[in-house]
This record gives structure tokens, C-alpha cells and sequence, in this order.
């Protein structure tokens, strides 16, 4: 029988590294998790690593951090991609079900300007809400068939949504609950956490290198990076929801992606958009 | 002969198994080297850190073993079993190595 290749001694290499890492103190306990500072060394860290990016800029990821891109997105915003799937959604919203509700009815507001208040933490279930999630779930209850996470339908709802939220800050609540802020720290974990044969985490790309290049593409830094969700990107040559953003990521970096909506993402996003509080909702926004 | 030549000496026989002529891989060969890939593959899924290349080597092992290269379908299913593994002890080590890279 034939012997492995080189890649068994790659295995072997790893497997040390991981004995190494099993003597790190163990993770912190719930009790020990402050939101709120996190979310201040956070921006702190953005505000010092880039003192010529405005502070509300931040939301515009590549074209804050470099010029000539953003000489091309104002040019480009003039007669934006996301137009017509903004018009789609704005109808779609406005349409009624087969049984006579609206999308309306089961969000506060109408549904009008509170993007900025997702995802929620559902204190009676126990876990994180998206904005998307809150749609299907509006749908299936209302007896219509759930959308595709990742596109479509799904990206021109909530590009509607998003639309009436410009201009307000990000005002994500993480409750006094444990779960609360089990989920924000697992969110945190999966930001940080490196994956995929390329080993990258979210922070490699979006902490560590926001600005530099990577291929082709100017990296957007993590802070205020789901403000402008969802997004028309040139390269998928269409809209793309937040989870489309999160499992192409992990595909990018030859990871399994998860299931759009699983708990990690989810929480993820959680995480995210809390540390990104007081930068105002950008989308439907547009990126190469 | 001093022990660090006699390591030395152990280690380029193991080398010279490994790269040199072998028998031809039968059914058997692929079939127990897939199982093992498959198990460490379903253990990268458990951990929710299975990676693009190693269903990929998995996927061109199948193939292979459908055509009767038994050959090809065990160097895949091998490849596939050591990527795996790989995906496992990353996801281990993360468990505790995710914080060096936290904004503090």
C-alpha cells in the first residue's frame, strides 16, 4: 500500500502546534464579557490605524481607504447597481400576502427605518435575530414560502429596508441575559477564529489588512462593515445579502461555508454590527 | 553507530518507502483509506470547520474509484484523509488560539 504525501508531515506539524495551543488558559466565563468595551477598543483601533478616514466614512469600506476607488464609486452612485433592486423591494414590501398582511404588520414601525435595530437578541427564544431571518419568519407565518438567504428576493427586501434606516446609527441591544452575551461572544470567537485550508479568520482580512490589497480588491476594514448591507457586488454581478457575504468569505479561504442563518453566523453578525453601534446604516450599497 | 546517525539512517529508509515503486493500490486499499478520510472529514464537519479541498479530494477519489483507478482513488482518498486531519487539529487549536488575534 502507497504512503501518504507531504501533507501528512504538514498534519504532523499542525497536530504539535495544536498540543502547544491546548496549554493556553481556558476561555473566559460569560461573567467576564464586556460588550462595551470591546466595542471601544474596537473603534479606538480603526479611528488610530486610519486618522485620515472621517469617522462616518468608515461605513464605506474600500472607498474610505482609498482614492482613486472612491473617485469611481461617486461616479458610480450617480446611477447606482442596487437601483432597480431597491424599486423590486420597495413593491415587494408594499404587496400584500395571499392572506391580505403585509410585511408591515409584523415588524415595528411598519418596518420603516429599523433596520439599524438588527439582529436582535430574542430574549423569549434565546437567540440572536436577523433582519432576514425576521423576514422568512414573517413570511412562513403568514403562509408564504421562506426566500433564498443569500439573494434575489431576499437582497431586494432588505435593500428597501436599509434604504429607510440611512443615516441612522447602527443601535444594536445586547441584553442583561446570559445568553445574550453567550451569543456576542460566540460571535466575537467566530470573527477571530482562523479557518479553511487558507487558515484566515474574518480579522485577518479586516482587522489585520484593511487598505491593503488582496488580488485585486482594497480590503474594508470590520469596523462598519455590515452598515452598508446588503450590497450589489460587481464580481457576483448582483445583489448579495449579509449571508451571502459570510459564506463566500469562508469559500474564498477554502472553507465549508455553514448554512446561511445557522447560529454561527447569526451571532456573528450579532457581533459585528454591535461593535459597529453609532456608524449609520449605509445600504444598499455597492462594492466591486 | 552514534544514535542521531542511526535516527538519520531510520528516517531515509521511511523516506525512500515512501517515494519509491509500490504495488499497484487494489479496492480494498481505496475502500479502507476512503472510510478513514470519511470519518475525519464527518469530525472536521462535528467541529463546523470542514474545508473546500478536502470534499474536493474526496469528490476526485470517488470519481477515480468508479473508473477502477484504484490508484488515483487512493492517493485521493489519502490526500483527502491528511486535509482533514488538517481541518481537525485547526479547529482544536482555535478553540483557545482565536484570542492572540482579539482587538484589545
Amino acid at each position: 500500500m502507497r504512503t501518504r504525501p507531504t501533507l501528512s508531515i504538514l498534519t504532523a506539524a499542525l497536530a504539535l502546534c495544536a498540543l502547544i495551543g491546548a496549554s493556553s488558559p481556558a476561555a473566559l466565563a460569560i461573567d467576564a464579557v464586556d460588550p462595551a468595551a470591546d466595542a471601544k477598543a474596537f473603534r479606538d483601533f480603526f479611528v488610530k490605524k486610519f486618522p485620515q478616514v472621517k469617522f462616518e466614512d468608515f461605513v464605506n469600506g474600500p472607498y474610505s481607504m482609498n482614492e482613486d476607488m472612491r473617485k469611481q464609486w461617486k461616479d458610480k452612485e450617480q446611477f447606482p447597481p442596487y437601483e432597480f433592486a431597491l424599486e423590486a423591494g420597495k413593491e415587494m414590501f408594499s404587496k400584500p400576502f395571499k392572506n391580505g398582511k403585509h410585511y408591515a404588520d409584523c415588524f415595528e414601525n411598519g418596518g420603516i427605518g429599523v433596520r439599524q435595530t438588527y439582529p436582535t437578541f430574542d430574549e423569549k427564544e434565546g437567540q440572536v435575530i436577523t433582519l432576514e431571518l425576521a423576514l422568512n419568519r414573517c413570511r412562513e407565518v403568514n403562509g408564504e414560502q421562506p426566500y433564498s438567504y443569500v439573494k434575489d428576493e431576499m437582497a431586494q427586501l432588505t435593500a428597501y429596508m436599509a434604504f429607510t434606516s440611512r443615516g441612522k446609527p447602527f443601535d444594536i441591544k445586547i441584553p442583561n441575559d446570559p445568553r445574550a452575551l453567550e451569543a456576542y461572544e460566540n460571535g466575537k470567537r467566530y470573527f477571530y477564529t482562523r479557518r479553511g485550508q487558507l487558515n484566515f479568520s474574518c480579522a485577518s482580512c479586516h482587522v489585520q489588512n484593511p487598505g491593503e490589497r488582496i488580488r485585486a480588491e482594497v480590503l474594508a476594514p470590520a469596523f462598519g462593515i455590515l452598515n452598508a448591507m446588503p450590497i450589489y457586488r460587481s464580481e457576483w454581478s448582483g445583489m448579495g445579502t449579509t449571508s451571502r457575504r459570510f459564506t463566500t468569505c469562508n469559500s474564498q479561504i477554502r472553507g465549508v461555508p455553514l448554512e446561511p442563518q445557522s447560529l454561527e453566523y447569526r451571532d456573528l453578525e450579532y457581533y459585528l454590527s454591535y461593535v459597529s453601534n453609532g456608524l449609520p446604516i449605509s445600504g444598499p450599497g455597492a462594492r466591486p | 553507530m552514534s544514535v542521531v546517525m542511526k535516527n538519520f539512517t531510520f528516517a531515509v529508509i521511511m523516506l525512500a518507502g515512501s517515494v519509491g515503486p509500490s504495488l499497484a493500490a487494489s479496492e480494498a486499499d481505496f475502500k479502507a483509506a476512503f472510510a478513514a478520510a470519511d470519518a475525519a472529514e464527518k469530525e472536521g464537519g462535528r467541529l463546523r470547520n470542514q474545508w473546500t479541498t478536502t470534499e474536493a479530494a474526496l469528490s476526485t477519489a470517488k470519481k477515480a474509484a468508479e473508473t477502477g483507478n484504484f490508484d488515483q482513488a487512493l492517493r485521493s482518498a489519502q490526500e483527502a484523509e491528511a486535509l482533514a486531519k488538517a481541518s481537525i487539529v485547526q479547529a482544536t487549536s482555535e478553540q483557545q488560539r482565536w484570542k492572540d488575534m482579539e482587538i484589545h
